[in-house]
């Protein structure tokens, strides 16, 4: 209640000074839409956003933070109405959940004078958003490839584990198969499986692989969840033909496992869940000054290897 | 009209050689995958292969087993993949927090298996009461805890993965990766367990009243069977078997995710179908069951080892096998 009065309070002071004082003294309302931690990877969005919203609300005590978890496309729609209508926010930075589903509401709000700042996935249309944060995909995937194909010697036989068909899979995929082919050509890819960024499934497609291919050099696991699937697969098989697992993403276990200098796991390529936070940063910075973001910012996919893996690894996160 | 007599005895004779028949529907889709798995890639014979494909097999089929009496009874459980998560996310937790008092050896493992056994009969239990006395409609009730488990499995582990601590880890593996006499444990605890249900539904007064009660539960209950515990029992016995899949499971991976055990209720329910068992309810078979729970494997397996389809495609060809199979054996019905 008073904290509600008080905001009140500001938003007249701020009328009454007039406009030229409006930038500064207007209270910064964020609203973080987010889906809920069902997997790894969006359990260290949610981290990292918590996280994030601590350490901002120090450094600008003018803004407030409210973070909001959603099961779906449609609870998430939801959810960002609610932000504007009972919260108030004046800006909002959401991970969609879909593309699609998502692009009228966030349209919505910016016509209802909303900053929206768009993480991860990009809407269907994009005048719906005033700024996008992204990975970097087709860099995944060529990262990955570069790094594999320099550690097999330019040779050798490759599988590769596909996440779940989305576009982010098509474009980490198709930018791999293209690095690999200009780069590397002597590099075969004998085939290409759906592991659903999922340990289980990943542990299943590998165990087949390993079946059906007497001699396999490398292993693209192109997720650091699938890469726990697939050195188990491998363990049980008791198969020494295949050198190294390649991961990414960035999980905390596979980055400690580079940086102990594990032979399987040289190397590791970030998809980090902690851009959330980088849009958190970059919204409330611009915003806090009345200024606008880039309309673009893509954080690049960057190799880990033991020299630089400390700087990537964050041992409270869940993921 | 005017033959009254061959009219009355003929229904009685075809559906007889028919449902023979078509009782071995399952069997003859999986041998008819079989057959073409082997011609296309050699290597799905292969001993190791083989193997490979019984222990996935183990963890859908225990539960497929469980999944059955409830189904027969007239029941349904959706929240079995749930249950297995949110077993095996506790019992890792548990596990390690009894390290500094229990060490890392066999003691600590054998706690965390009760554990999960109490946890599955609780959880069954749990189902049952409300589903017998409560007198709420099964599909309601575990289409409740389906959501409630996972999110508690997803709150404890923060979103990410419940790891189980390294040294139990190796301790405990040869539960998922040992052999006896060659043949993978799991394997070996999937056959006790399919051996156990088919006695239990075959051979037991209890097997008879689950039947009975799926097939008219007024009946039974005017035969003077007592409907709510035979009811609770089901569910407590698909929990255990939940809970004996998830000790299996454990192992393999040392992990549990909130991505543990996704569908596996959707994969016990077509194993149980698949095999023969009406999903209204009233009869049932477990040698079905175990052959549905393989089929749906193979089905996976064969897709992995050869390129005929395109890999978006993968779910289609599944769809029409278990239709294919569900055809081959629809005799039963009739």
């Amino acid at each position: 209640m008073s904290k509600q009065f008080s905001i009140g309070m500001a938003a007249l002071a701020a009328i009454t000074l007039g406009m030229t004082a409006a930038g500064q003294s207007t209270p910064l309302v964020i609203g973080v839409s987010i889906p809920s931690a069902t997997h790894g990877w969006t359990g260290g969005v949610v981290y990292h956003a918590n996280e994030a919203a601590k350490d901002l609300a120090k450094k600008y005590p003018n803004a407030r933070f409210i973070i909001k978890t959603a099961n779906s496309p449609s609870e998430q729609a939801n959810q960002i109405q609610d932000l504007y209508t009972v919260n108030k926010i004046n800006t909002l930075v959401i991970l969609p959940f879909e593309s699609a589903p998502l692009t009228r509401p966030v349209a919505n709000l910016k016509k209802q004078g909303v900053y929206t700042v768009v993480v991860d996935r990009g809407l269907t249309d994009t005048s719906a958003q005033d700024a996008y944060v992204a990975g970097d995909n087709p860099g995944f995937g060529k990262v990955a490839a570069q790094f594999m194909g320099k550690q097999m010697g330019g040779k050798g036989n490759v599988v590769i584990l596909r996440g779940l068909p989305t576009v982010i899979d098509n474009q980490r995929v198709d930018s791999f198969e293209a690095a690999m082919k200009t780069q590397y050509p002597n590099v075969k890819i004998l085939d290409k499986k759906f592991g659903n960024w999922n340990r289980d499934d990943a542990f299943k497609v590998m165990q087949d692989y390993l079946t059906r291919y007497p001699k396999i050099d490398a292993v693209w696991a192109s997720d650091d969840d699938m890469a726990v699937g697939v050195l188990k697969a491998i363990q049980q098989a008791k198969r020494t033909d295949i050198k190294f697992v390649l991961g990414g993403a960035g999980m905390k276990d596979m980055i400690k496992r580079v940086m102990d200098g594990d032979k399987m796991i040289p190397a590791d390529v970030t998809y980090p869940p902690a851009m959330i936070a980088d849009a958190m940063r970059l919204a409330t910075a611009a915003r806090s000054k009345g200024q606008k973001m880039p309309a673009s910012t893509i954080i690049p996919s960057v190799l880990v290897t033991k020299a630089n893996a400390k700087q990537f690894y964050y041992p409270n996160s869940p993921f | 009209m005017s033959t009254p007599t061959s009219e009355a005895v003929r229904p009685a004779k075809r559906p007889n050689i028919l449902a023979r028949i078509g009782a071995l529907g399952p069997l003859l889709g999986l041998i008819l995958l079989a057959i073409l798995a082997t011609s296309l890639n050699s290597d799905f014979a292969s001993i190791s292969n083989v193997s490979n494909v019984l222990t996935r097999a183990a963890f859908t089929g225990i539960i497929a087993v469980g999944m059955t009496f409830v189904i027969v009874s007239g029941g349904i459980d959706l929240s079995v993949g749930s249950l297995a998560a949110l077993t095996a996310g506790s019992m890792i937790l548990i596990m390690n927090s009894l390290i500094p008092t229990l060490g890392s050896g066999t003691s600590t493992i054998l706690v965390g298996m009760l554990i999960a056994l109490a946890i599955g009969a609780l959880a069954g239990l749990a189902h049952g009461t409300l589903i017998a006395r409560g007198r709420i409609e099964p599909f309601i009730v575990t289409l409740g805890t389906l959501g409630l488990f996972r999110s508690v499995l997803t709150y404890l582990s923060n979103g990410g993965a419940i790891s189980l601590n390294d040294t139990l880890s190796e301790k405990y593996s040869p539960v998922y990766y040992g052999s006896v006499l060659g043949v993978p444990i799991p394997i070996l605890v999937f056959a006790l367990v399919a051996l156990l249900g088919g006695l239990l539904l075959n051979r037991t007064r209890y097997g008879r009243y689950v039947q009975a009660i799926g097939s008219n539960e007024q009946v039974a209950r005017y035969a003077a069977i007592d409907v709510t515990r035979i009811k609770i029992l089901t569910y407590v016995l698909l929990g255990v078997c939940v809970a004996i899949a998830t000790i299996l499971y454990v192992p393999r991976l040392g992990s549990a995710s909130p991505s543990t055990g996704l569908l596996w209720e959707l994969e016990a329910i077509a194993a149980v179908i698949i095999g023969g068992t009406a999903l209204k309810g009233g009869s049932g078979r477990i040698w079905g069951t175990v052959v549905g729970a393989i089929l749906l494997v193979t089905i996976e397996n064969v897709l992995n080892l050869t390129n005929l389809f395109s890999v978006y495609l993968n779910a289609a060809v599944q769809g029409v096998v278990i239709i294919i199979v569900a055809f081959l054996q629809r005799g039963r019905r009739t």
